[in-house]
């Protein structure tokens, strides 16, 4: 259970980023964020595992304050969320599965990761994940070589490599055409199917929304301004979600 | 409006102004300058820079052996009364003739030789019976081995017989090379091994260092207040106590005995326990936390094992040593191998107490930084006011007498007020200001702090040339190629550091997010997210301050820091321009073909 209450972000710059946003999220549930361009999904994602640091609000997780965390909780707290990007975030000099590994950090003790070792079971389990996503056999290439949805993949199953009990997905599709977006969308479902992981995923598309979501929340501006079933969008939240003059396509 | 009009207006008059103002500084330029026309037209200064012109174009290469053929000719000035009979020339042997075979002084007469090597030529001598040599002029042979040639006779008329002499060199042999060139070889040599040292030292302290100066590694360090003072009065704890572990090592070692078995035995099973004690102390992966009997004993292994491994060092530089000198003068001509191995092991044991210090510093500033974030996240609100007061009072007065002591240790005070009362006092007063200025459980920006104090420390280093900075080691170390290698070695850290840096801040924040959010920890964020980013700059980097090394080592000789620019100067003080050339020429060779090399490796690198 991830509850969100009264965050609030305001970057340095005197940018407010979210609003007292508040809602919670039920273990296992899929859950998708939209919003126009600038409205805070981003920044949403990153305040639950506090790559950006809220401003205000509190987030709980399995009965912890995230928060409050201190920096050794928050390594414990971090390893169990994985996180997928638009831009892949891979490191490009680095071998596929170096960055595979790398979802390992969290638990090796950094004595022997500054070294480059890894347990033999870790190894094992980073060939299993690249093969589920079917680019075992890119295991030595450099992350660079790959395709986009390649790249993704890698991202994905390092993201899997860290047995995440909730992964945060941000526009993990929006940088891939369509048939790829799917397959990756098949990824994070089967993610949250099979090993009943909490999924927090910010999307563009709105039928990716339909199709996926088990729920879906809106932000506009910093500001919740829909929390609902993906069903429940009709054109009047459409335009208070989207602003007035927005259209709907398809 | 008005004022473009205005601006309009006195345009003209600014132009003019500034068209003076230029005058005027060009003339004082040429004023403090010295700006002196007349020097360029002196016809003394121009022959003078003829025959350096005419020295540098020569330089002194290779040598010969010559072989030198001579005869000498009888004569008489004046021609005395009873008549003058020249000696008979031998027959096949060159042998020189004069008409008329005697004359008075100041006469012109005409010298013949025969026989002489052909196409020879070489200086012809008058010798008086003092024997000291006047010079008549330089003769030339033809093909035949003939020459002749009209001379003035000198003005020595003497009773006895005097001589004339022609003298004619023909190199015989292979050619050599000359004095001056095997000492530039030599000197060359040091200089590209002394820019190559310096580069190495340079590179690797740099690497490290550029990190405190990377804006975006450092912004979101941040510490509570509590561990902010703290660290102002455990880390120079923990460097006492790491240095002094490291003496007791030492200790140890040299109570144990200073026999090499005992060194080998040390060297093998110091090792293993080490390697078990860390296993045992450090797992592979922690999934769950572990109790805390068990987190005290490992970390009282881990200290043990720390002490084992420097212990384990200390072993390893003594028989570097040992081994160094044993095997120096068994190797002949090889022996500055054992030298290197003897130095290796002098400078691990001098770098040991160091590291150590360092580790010991970092230890304890982890566990200030642990008790600071313990402190704010558990103790009441209250508490945390009066632990920041307390602190920060007593580390304001540490840091201020620890101050005091290095200004004291310069101009030796000796008094405990001005050393020790008054900065603890003032010291103690403004750390309780800050302690009241911070919210208990505010976190300060010491990243930012480190940040600043690093930059501003390379800046200031980078702008001292390295050819001033090798005065000071030269009165360190003495006048020598090691003096230059510490001079450019400190002026590549300053200059690479700061260069390094400005890369980390480009790198694509992105990989560093992911790693991040892995939950990797800070250092493992750099290993696995940066690293594998600023490699290729690295290189380029090094590559670069490389090139500016081999052409500061060739002049760093100047002001003493051996190789190849301390020969030059030399022999252009000693008027040898010769052998100065030959240098030149060396220096130009050398940074020619090092940046070519360097742009061919950078072009297959990057
Ligand atoms: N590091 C930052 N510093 C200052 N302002 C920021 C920063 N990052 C984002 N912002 C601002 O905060 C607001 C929300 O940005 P955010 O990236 O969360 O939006 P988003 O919904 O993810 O947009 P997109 O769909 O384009 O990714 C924007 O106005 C943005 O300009
Ligand atoms: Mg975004």
């Amino acid at each position: 259970m991830l509850e969100v209450n009264n965050l609030t972000k305001i970057y340095d710059g005197g940018v407010q980023a979210l609003h007292n946003v508040s809602f919670s999220v039920p273990r296992g549930q899929f859950l998708a964020v939209i919003g126009l361009s600038g409205s805070g999904k981003s920044t949403l994602l990153r305040c639950i595992n506090r790559l950006i640091e809220p401003t205000a609000g509190t987030i709980t997780w399995k009965g912890v304050d995230i928060t409050n965390a201190s920096e050794e909780e928050m390594r414990q707290i971090r390893r169990k969320i994985g996180m997928i990007f638009q831009h892949f975030n891979l490191v490009n000099r680095s071998s596929v599965l170096t960055n595979v590994l790398a979802g390992r950090l969290g638990y090796v003790n950094p004595a022997y990761s500054l070294i480059n070792r890894f347990p033999e079971k870790d190894i094992q389990k980073a060939m299993l994940e690249l093969e589920r996503v079917g680019i075992a056999d890119k295991a030595k290439n450099r992350a660079d070589e790959l395709s986009g949805g390649q790249q993704q993949r890698v991202g994905i199953a390092r993201a899997m490599m860290q047995d995440p009990e909730m992964v945060l997905a941000d526009e993990p599709v929006a940088s891939l055409d369509p048939v790829l977006a799917h397959s990756i969308m098949q990824y994070l479902q089967k993610i949250n199917e099979d090993y009943g992981a909490t999924v927090l995923c910010s999307l563009h598309f709105l039928d990716l929304v339909h199709r996926y979501a088990d729920r879906v929340i809106a932000l506009n501006a910093g500001e919740l301004v829909f929390d609902g079933l993906p069903g429940e969008i009709d054109d009047t939240k459409f335009k208070e979600i989207y602003g007035r003059d927005a259209e709907r396509v398809g | 409006m008005k004022s473009k009009f205005d601006f309009k207006k006195f345009r003209p008059v600014g132009i003019f102004l500034a068209i003076l103002a230029a005058l005027l500084i060009y003339a004082y330029g040429f004023q403090v300058t010295k700006v002196n026309l007349e020097e360029t037209r002196s016809e003394k200064r121009q022959t003078q820079l003829v025959r350096i012109i005419r020295a540098l174009a020569k330089p002194d290469l290779i040598t010969y052996d010559y072989q030198e053929t001579e005869a000498t000719f009888r004569i008489r000035i004046p021609c005395p009364p009873e008549g003058f009979q020249p000696t008979l020339p031998k027959e096949g042997a060159p042998y020189l003739k004069m008409t008329p075979a005697c004359a008075n002084p100041k006469d012109t007469i005409t010298v013949e030789g025969e026989n002489f090597p052909p196409n020879a030529s070489g200086p012809l001598y008058f010798i008086p019976p003092s024997e000291v040599t006047l010079s008549l002029g330089t003769i030339q042979t033809d093909s035949a081995g003939h020459f002749s040639m009209t001379v003035k006779l000198p003005d020595r008329p003497a009773e006895e017989d005097q001589y004339i002499r022609a003298l004619v060199k023909v190199p015989s042999g292979v050619p050599r090379a000359s004095a001056a060139l095997i000492d530039t070889w030599d000197k060359i040599v040091e200089t590209v091994f002394l820019a190559l040292l310096a580069t190495t030292l340079g590179t690797l302290l740099a690497v490290p260092l550029s990190f405190f100066a990377a804006r975006n590694l450092m912004k979101d360090v941040t510490s509570p207040f509590i561990s902010v003072a703290l660290y102002i009065l455990l880390i120079p704890l923990g460097i006492l106590a790491g240095a002094q572990i490291a003496r007791w090592a030492i200790s140890l070692r040299l109570l144990l005995g200073i026999t090499l078995w005992v060194d080998g035995i040390g060297i093998i099973v110091l090792p293993l326990a080490l390697l078990f004690l860390f296993r045992w102390s450090v797992p592979q992966t922690d999934e769950q936390k572990p109790s805390w009997k068990l987190r005290i004993a490992r970390a009282l292994a881990l200290l043990l094992a720390y002490f084992l491994g420097v212990l384990t060092l200390s072993f390893v530089s003594n028989i570097l040593i040992e081994a160094g000198n044993f095997i120096q003068p068994a190797l002949g001509s090889f022996g500055f191998i054992g030298k290197f191995v003897r130095d290796c092991g002098d400078i691990l044991g001098m770098i040991l107490t160091i590291l150590s210090a360092l580790v010991g510093g970092g230890v304890l500033l982890n566990i200030a930084n642990r008790f600071g974030e313990y402190a704010i996240r558990h103790f009441s609100f209250s508490a945390n006011r009066l632990l920041n007061l307390i602190i920060g009072t007593v580390s304001g007065a540490g840091l201020a007498v620890m101050l005091m002591a290095g200004i004291d240790w310069l101009y030796q005070f000796d008094n405990r007020w001005i050393s020790l009362y008054f900065p603890a006092g003032i010291g103690g007063l403004l750390g309780l200001l800050m302690a009241l200025r911070f919210k208990p459980r505010d976190k300060v920006g010491i990243g930012m702090v480190v940040y600043f104090i690093s930059r501003t420390i390379f800046n200031a280093l980078r702008s001292i040339e390295a050819l001033i900075m090798v005065i000071v080691f030269v009165v360190w170390v003495g006048i020598g190629p090691f003096a230059g290698v510490l001079a450019l070695s400190l002026h590549t850290i300053a200059a690479l550091a700061k260069l390094y840096s400005e890369q980390v801040e480009s790198i694509l924040p992105g990989p560093i997010e992911a790693v991040k959010a892995t939950g990797a920890n800070r250092l493992q964020t750099i290993v696995y997210a940066v690293i594998p980013q600023i490699v290729p700059p690295y290189i380029s980097f090094t590559m670069y301050r490389w090139d500016i090394n081999v052409r500061m080592s060739t002049i760093i000789g100047f002001a003493g820091g051996g190789g190849i620019g301390f020969l030059l100067i030399q022999n252009i003080n000693l008027l040898n321009y010769r052998a100065a050339s030959v240098q030149m020429i060396a220096i130009a060779l050398v940074v020619a073909s090092m940046d070519y090399l360097s742009s061919k490796l950078r072009e297959n690198m990057v």
